[in-house]
């Protein structure tokens, strides 16, 4: 009585370059020695992947013990226009493109009552709305989730007075301004630099060069 | 200037709005061409005016539109004096990289001339523009001259942070052409730096740097202690800029603590003692007035002490703080901010997998099942299903496997699956009473049949037939849920399987006799698929051997045309060969062929014993052994399905999986050239073909790549007898499956020459979900590492469900060894952590090169070889039936050419051939003579080094 369908269907060896994975991501990386051992223990929670998309996000696995960092900043609005996109990793146009619809639709639909982080990929969001505009930055699971959110309003607070009342258009007609500040501040998918005093100090200073 | 490049922004900006997106593009396409001819105007454009088009195109391109010109006039504005337009001119290099080399070079000479500028602006620039890029190629020009900007004494401040960073960058992406070297040591000491943005930048830095070469970096342990020491006693004001909303330096303070989480506790008991005294003081900070109703003084004081807490449970040391930690996370369960609640639920599951914190945690119960009832995100009521399957023990088990189900009913759909598994394994783990096991099961399904995947329900059945106590009980409650008008296929599958096992035990009772049970599983039949309706086929026909009396009710039912002549093969074959076999055997051959299942193996995980040995008992977390032992038991299941009638059905694959592949090699018998003789086979010789049918046969040799899956241990005293069994499969073949349980499977091909080799390693993912950080690694122990050389690819760290992926080992032998490298691998499917190891066959005899010699020859170099140090023995009882033609191609297999006609004993096999290792090459010789009475073999290896014959010798004995 064979009450059960065979398994599944092989896997096994086949003959030259079967289909799978090119080494994609950054951060995939096995850490060696002494790490290892103390790596593992972090964090052992559930994962669920929404969006099956075939983007470049799905590689590049999350760091394994705080070699996390952020993958993307965007700023968004209500109807989906990307007023900043900031990639820390590499990423095609079609991706990109891919990346910044999907990130609408998650973070949209979520309401005030709901928490500030949403699961995306093997990612996750940090996002903070402000009138408009959503701010959203793509980290790794493992990172501190409030660190970065309070990391979207120190930059916000910067905008605001860099701008005196920043509003959208200003993030329109300024772009450039904005990478600027968004370069003082992170760099690398790392935070550069925190104080408000110091990054708009620097930014006057640049301005006076203008 | 500012406000002229706004306004021709708004140019554009304004046309667009409003209008029609044909107008839009219109407009652009103006635009570009007024540009393009600007740029191609005989009139050289000054920089101003470059910058503004420049600016403009890049505009547009911001507004989606395609750009494919204006790179050249981009790079030129590098080389300007001016802040502005160098500053546009690098933007549109960050914003629109192209890998154009020619234009590659071209900047990598104006990010160069900018670097060597010492104006700090310019530095700034060229920094930030490698570090948005990141490019190899300029890793390749760059990689060299930033770490010495980072530490030269006089760069400015601003310089340090933007190179530290930039470093990291390219660090990440080409660590092989970032050199390690003296400025290693001046980086830890940024730790140390005046300037908190500096630290701040640099931290980053050395984690990245210290998790790949920990050693090298262990002096920032310390630094960073006092660092973070010295910011948490400060007072909310004494870090004057880096004070936000009233708390010290909130994010130096979590990027040290993350740097911290790279090492184990500080052994100088001094930095210690001090880091304890930070976390203290975090944890009392957290009970404090808050200095600020403002949601940031929370959130960034919050960021410090999740961060603190991640590290008091890294380093699992101090029992004290675990605990404080865990009434902390408590408080916040119920915290307003829903943001909190999710964080502390998501915390405290790590929390409960330490032995120190486990009770503590398992208080909060309440509190978290009110959660899966009330709260409105479902990414926290998914938190509080991953705590509880943390939090439960033995304790606690039944309320809440009750409390899961009963959220199953309205969970959301997305995360069914996974809590279906998760209350399978906590209702298998913690059942004391089995009827409670099969009831839960059974619930799992009623509620949730669609979610409920095949090793649940083959799981159930295991534990049924394996457990005499519950067998009835398990028989009487599916015959009940079976009564329910609609019921999941699932259910039909276990109820038909485990009725046609033990539907005798409840058939006494005139509810449930033999033609009621009969008739409500037939009543199903119809409704039911393929794979479904042919295991009912299999109960029916073991209807016929439990109960006599209604075999001719069967015998109309399978001789019906909706079965004798059912399109689908498998159905068709079924009803016929049933029914032959019911009119045919005699009642001895029905009930030989028909009896009840034999258990199947239970098998401990290999993996959960090492754990448990390696850790000792108590620091075995049961979160742990629970993944593990789902793990083992996926490893120990043979599948349900198998059943002693299989032997009358069609050699289709899955009997293979029941053994029979292994059949026809044990006994000699021809394999079946079709069913119909194969039927004639059983009932000619029916005692011996029935025999090795067992499922868990493992001793199917000849067909390895069936065989049982076996977790290996990394430390093979552990489970040597695991390890070696599937090991040896290996000693003599080249391809294969290596391993193979629920999740995945792995394949060996390999090719070896002299002494070199390469293997490919393919990871076949077995389910539909992704395995995620899926992190493959070859280790070779210390006394394997000087005489092996392997070199890795990473694989991608996703394994899409039903994909496979390829890793490649190159293989260098350069001396002699004894041990194989051990192939470990770390994934997470679902939500648990999968870790296995098992050895990987790369063994010394790979190495071998046949080598053809006259009779003359062998014995005159067997002679050459008599010290008795060169020589080695063993004496061993066959394992294998003795064949000449098998262990022919065994020692073929092995490596060393088989060399016939020169043992004056023809029965005796001798064999020769030279390991070639990068060092050295060394002769072999090995004979081998078989007393067929006995049973048994000596085994003779003669080599010019002793080690090389004893491992020879050891791994050529296994193989008969």
């Amino acid at each position: 009585m064979r009450t059960a369908p065979p398994s599944t269907a092989g896997h096994g060896p086949r003959g030259g370059g079967v289909g799978g994975g090119s080494a994609r991501g950054v951060l995939g990386v096995v850490v060696q020695g002494a790490a290892r051992n103390y790596a593992s223990r972090r964090a052992p929670r559930a994962q669920r992947i929404s969006g099956a998309g075939g983007a470049g996000l799905r590689g590049g696995g999350p760091g394994r013990d705080g070699s996390a960092m952020i993958r993307f900043i965007l700023i968004q609005n209500r109807a989906g226009k990307t007023r900043l996109a900031k990639w820390y990793m590499q990423f095609d146009d079609d991706e990109k493109q891919k990346l910044i619809e999907e990130v609408h639709a998650v973070v949209t639909v979520r309401d005030a009552k709901h928490t500030n982080f949403v699961e995306f990929r093997n990612f996750k969001i940090i996002y903070r709305r402000y009138a408009g505009l959503y701010f959203c930055i793509c980290v790794d699971v493992t990172d501190n989730n409030l660190a970065y959110l309070e990391a979207i309003h120190n930059f916000v607070e910067v905008l605001n007075e860099y701008f005196h009342n920043v509003c959208e258009l200003d993030l329109v007609f300024n772009f450039y301004k904005v990478y600027t500040v968004v370069d003082e501040m992170f760099l690398a998918g790392e935070i550069r630099e925190t104080s408000q005093t110091k990054v708009l100090k620097q930014l006057l200073m640049l301005q006076s060069l203008e | 200037m500012i406000q002229t490049e706004a306004s021709c922004c708004r140019i554009i900006f304004g046309m667009g709005k409003g209008k029609s997106k044909e107008a839009e593009i219109k407009r652009i396409n103006k635009e570009l061409a007024n540009i393009r001819s600007k740029f191609k105007g005989d009139k050289a454009l000054d920089g101003y005016s470059k910058k503004k088009y420049v600016c403009k195109l890049l505009f547009i391109f911001l507004l989606g539109h395609d750009i494919d010109f204006g790179h050249m006039e981009a790079v030129n504005l590098l080389s300007s004096n001016r802040y502005t337009e160098k500053q546009i001119g690098y933007l549109f290099i960050s914003v629109l990289v192209n890998s154009n080399s020619e234009l590659i070079r071209l900047i990598n000479n104006a990010i160069k001339n900018d670097l060597a500028s010492r104006n700090p602006t310019f530095m700034g620039l060229a920094l930030h523009c490698i570090a948005n890029v990141g490019s190899r190629e300029m890793a390749e020009a760059f990689a060299g001259e930033i770490p010495k900007i980072l530490v030269a004494g006089d760069t400015m401040d601003s310089v340090k942070q933007s190179a530290a960073l930039c470093l990291l960058r390219l660090y990440r992406t080409s660590p092989d052409l970032v050199p390690m070297g003296d400025w290693t040591s001046r980086v830890v000491h940024l730790l140390n730096d005046q300037h908190l943005g500096v630290v701040t930048a640099a931290t980053s830095l050395i984690t990245t740097l210290a998790q790949k070469n920990p050693e090298e970096f262990k002096t920032s342990v310390s630094l960073a202690v006092s660092r973070l020491s010295r910011i948490v006693t400060s007072a909310s004001t004494d870090l004057q800029d880096y004070t936000y909303y009233f708390v010290p330096a909130p994010w130096l303070s979590v990027k040290l603590l993350r740097l911290l989480q790279c090492y184990p506790p500080p052994e100088d008991p001094a930095v210690r003692g001090r880091l304890t005294e930070c976390l203290e003081t975090i944890l009392n900070k957290a009970q404090e007035p808050p200095k600020s109703k403002k949601v940031q003084h929370s959130n960034a004081k919050n960021a410090v002490l999740f961060e603190a807490i991640s590290l008091i449970i890294h380093h699992d040391s101090e029992p004290n703080l675990l605990v404080r930690a865990c009434n902390q996370l408590g408080q916040f369960l119920q915290h307003r901010e829903t943001n909190l609640r999710y964080l502390a639920l998501e915390s405290m599951c790590t929390l409960a997998s330490s032995e120190f914190s486990h009770e503590a945690v398992k208080t909060h119960i309440e509190t978290v099942i009110n959660a899966l009832k009330t709260e409105r995100d479902v990414s926290v009521r998914q938190r509080a299903v991953d705590l509880l399957y943390a939090m439960c023990d033995r304790s606690n088990a039944q309320q809440i496997v009750a409390e899961m189900l009963n959220y199953l009913e309205t969970a959301d759909y997305s995360i069914r699956e996974e809590i279906v598994l998760k209350v399978a394994i906590l209702a298998e783990k913690y059942a004391v009473d089995y009827t409670w096991y099969v009831d839960t099961i059974l619930n799992l399904i009623r509620i949730a049949g669609d979610y409920v995947s095949e090793e649940v329900w083959y799981r159930v059945i295991q534990i049924v037939i394996n457990r005499d106590d519950v067998q009835g009980y398990a028989a009487k409650t599916v015959f009940e849920a079976l009564q329910a008008p609609a019921c999941h296929e699932n259910l039909v599958k276990v109820g038909g399987y485990i009725l046609g096992e033990f539907g005798n035990l409840i058939a006494g009772d005139p509810r449930s006799s033999p033609l009621i049970q009969f008739n409500l599983l037939h009543s199903k039949f119809h409704l039911c698929s393929v794979p479904t309706r042919a295991l009912l086929l299999s109960t029916y026909i073991k209807f016929v051997n439990l109960f006599p009396e209604i075999k001719t009710t069967i015998q109309d039912v399978l001789r019906s045309d909706s079965q004798l002549k059912n399109a689908d093969v498998e159905l068709q074959q079924r009803a016929v060969e049933y029914l032959r076999l019911s009119t045919i055997a005699s009642t001895d051959i029905l009930a030989t062929v028909l009896e009840e299942m034999p258990p199947f193996p239970e098998r401990e995980s290999s993996i959960l014993a090492k754990l448990k040995k390696k850790k000792g008992p108590g620091t075995v977390t049961d979160l742990e052994e629970i993944k593990k032992e789902r793990s083992s038991d996926m490893n120990g299941s043979a599948e349900p399905a198998s059943v002693n009638a299989s032997a009358v059905s069609t050699p289709s694959p899955s009997a293979d999986l029941l053994g029979l592949g292994a059949a026809p090699l044990t006994n000699s018998a021809p394999p079946p050239s079709s069913s119909g003789s194969l039927l004639v086979d059983v009932f000619s010789d029916s005692a011996s073909a029935v025999a090795p049918l067992a499922p868990g046969s493992d001793d199917n040799f000849a067909s390895p790549d069936l065989a049982s899956s076996e977790v290996v241990s990394e430390e093979p005293a552990d489970t040597v007898h695991d390890a070696d069994e599937l090991f040896h499969k290996f000693v003599c073949k080249n391809n294969g499956v290596l391993f193979e349980n629920q999740l995945l499977q792995i394949g060996l091909k390999s090719e070896f020459r002299q002494n070199l080799g390469r293997m490919f390693i393919f990871y076949g993912n077995k389910t539909s979900t992704q395995f995620l950080n899926f992190t493959p690694t070859v280790i070779c122990s210390d006394d394997l590492q000087p005489s092996l050389n392997l070199q890795t690819k990473p694989v991608d760290p996703t394994v899409d469900g039903g994909a496979q992926v390829q890793q490649v080992v190159n293989i260098e032998c350069v001396s002699d060894f004894m041990e194989a490298p051990i192939l470990n691998i770390q994934f997470r499917y679902g939500g648990t952590f999968q870790n296995l190891s098992v050895k990987l066959p790369i063994t010394l005899n790979k190495f071998f090169q046949p080598t053809e010699m006259s009779s003359q020859d062998f014995f005159q170099r067997w002679k050459q070889l008599s010290n008795p140090k060169q020589e080695v023995q063993n004496i061993f009882k066959a394992k294998h039936p003795m064949d000449a033609e098998i262990t022919k191609a065994k020692i073929i297999g092995f490596g060393s050419a088989l060399l016939e006609e020169v043992d004056p004993n023809p029965a005796n096999f001798v064999g020769a051939g030279i390991i070639h290792t990068k060092t050295t090459q060394i002769g072999c010789l090995l004979r081998l003579e078989p007393n067929l009475q006995a049973q048994m073999y000596r085994l003779t290896l003669r080599t010019s080094k002793e080690a090389v014959s004893q491992r020879l010798c050891e791994l050529l004995s296994e193989q008969f």
